[in-house]
């Protein structure tokens, strides 16, 4: 396991970086404003983002051997649910409750 | 809406004890770092012990939407060089989302202030009690670090399902995750984003100014 500096100076990496990408833009606003070409990112930008966070998430998935049921089960809850009610905090936490359980009893060992 | 956090703190502050990292790294990622996604990325990443350019980099991957925030964000309703530097340390999806909303036309930049800090606070607390629970229990509860796949399973098709009619984004997106995967499996955020930004540049060079300066 990692050392306290170690940890401290990762917090303050990443904490440096991300709040350098939320306050700076401020800075340079009529600029970013009039860029169409920032307008134009800046309108597909979060939700290409979002799809690619979610399969980095899932880039380790074993889809040739059993164990990646519980996964892609909770994953069906998690979609299905979302679909449904668009409720974000209940489709997380009823996904995750599911991929636990299925972990935990199903597939152990 | 803002007590969601809670549940989902928990979840983080309890991943952070499983996975082995001491349980004061929660109140320290959710209070100095306050960036819900990426702080559950930072969980396997400080883990692992990753080189802090890697931290860094995904950090920036990350959070990179966090820039087209100012676009729309009301920051000049917050007054003070202080409260105008916490508002933009605390510029989360969750804060940008409730300041930019219908109902917030007229808060206070008091009134944004407040709420932010009072999500931070939820967040912060929310993980704290997460960690400390997750160190009591017996044994580890494996799967818990699903809660990350399913809270980008849910941005993504909230995201995807504001932009009905476009469908060439989630695909450029899909496609530049999977070729990523299969050629740079070891910098997969960073050829991704790269082919996807790489992609949208050439599509609105493609659809020429027609769309933009009409």
């Amino acid at each position: 396991m990692p050392d306290a500096p170690y940890l401290l100076a990762a917090t303050a990496v990443s904490a440096a970086v991300t709040w350098a990408l939320r306050a700076l833009p401020f800075t340079a606003l009529k600029r970013l404003r009039s860029s169409g070409t920032v307008q134009y990112l800046s309108a597909r930008m979060p939700a290409g983002v979002m799809v690619i966070l979610f399969v980095y998430c899932l880039r380790d998935l074993p889809l040739t051997e059993p164990r990646a049921a519980a996964p892609l089960t909770a994953l069906a809850v998690t979609a299905g649910l979302h679909l449904w009610r668009r409720n974000a905090l209940l489709s997380i936490l009823a996904g995750t409750t599911v991929n636990v359980a299925l972990c935990g009893l199903v597939f152990t060992g | 809406m803002g007590l969601g956090l809670i549940p989902l703190g928990l979840a983080l502050g309890m991943l952070i004890t499983q996975t082995g990292l001491p349980w004061w790294c929660a109140s320290l990622f959710t209070a100095v770092v306050y960036a819900g996604s990426f702080e559950f990325m930072l969980v396997g990443l400080a883990a692992a012990a990753a080189p802090l350019a890697t931290v860094a980099l995904t950090a920036l991957l990350v959070n990179v939407r966090h820039i087209f925030y100012a676009l729309s964000f009301p920051l000049h309703r917050v007054n003070g060089r202080l409260a105008k530097g916490y508002s933009t340390f605390a510029l989360t999806d969750e804060a940008y989302a409730l300041a930019t909303g219908a109902q917030a036309r007229s808060w206070s930049g008091a009134r944004m202030l407040w709420l932010q800090g009072l999500l931070h606070l939820y967040w912060v607390g929310g993980a704290t009690a997460g960690a400390l629970l997750g160190s009591l229990l017996p044994g580890s509860v494996a799967g818990l670090d699903f809660a990350l796949t399913a809270l980008f399973t849910v941005l993504a098709l909230d995201a995807v399902g504001e932009r009905r009619r476009d469908l060439s984004t989630p695909v450029l997106a899909l496609l530049s995750a999977l070729v990523a995967r299969l050629l740079f499996p070891g910098e997969l955020l960073l050829a991704a984003f790269a082919l996807f930004t790489a992609a949208l540049l050439m599509q609105r060079r493609a659809r020429g100014g027609s769309t933009c300066h009409a």
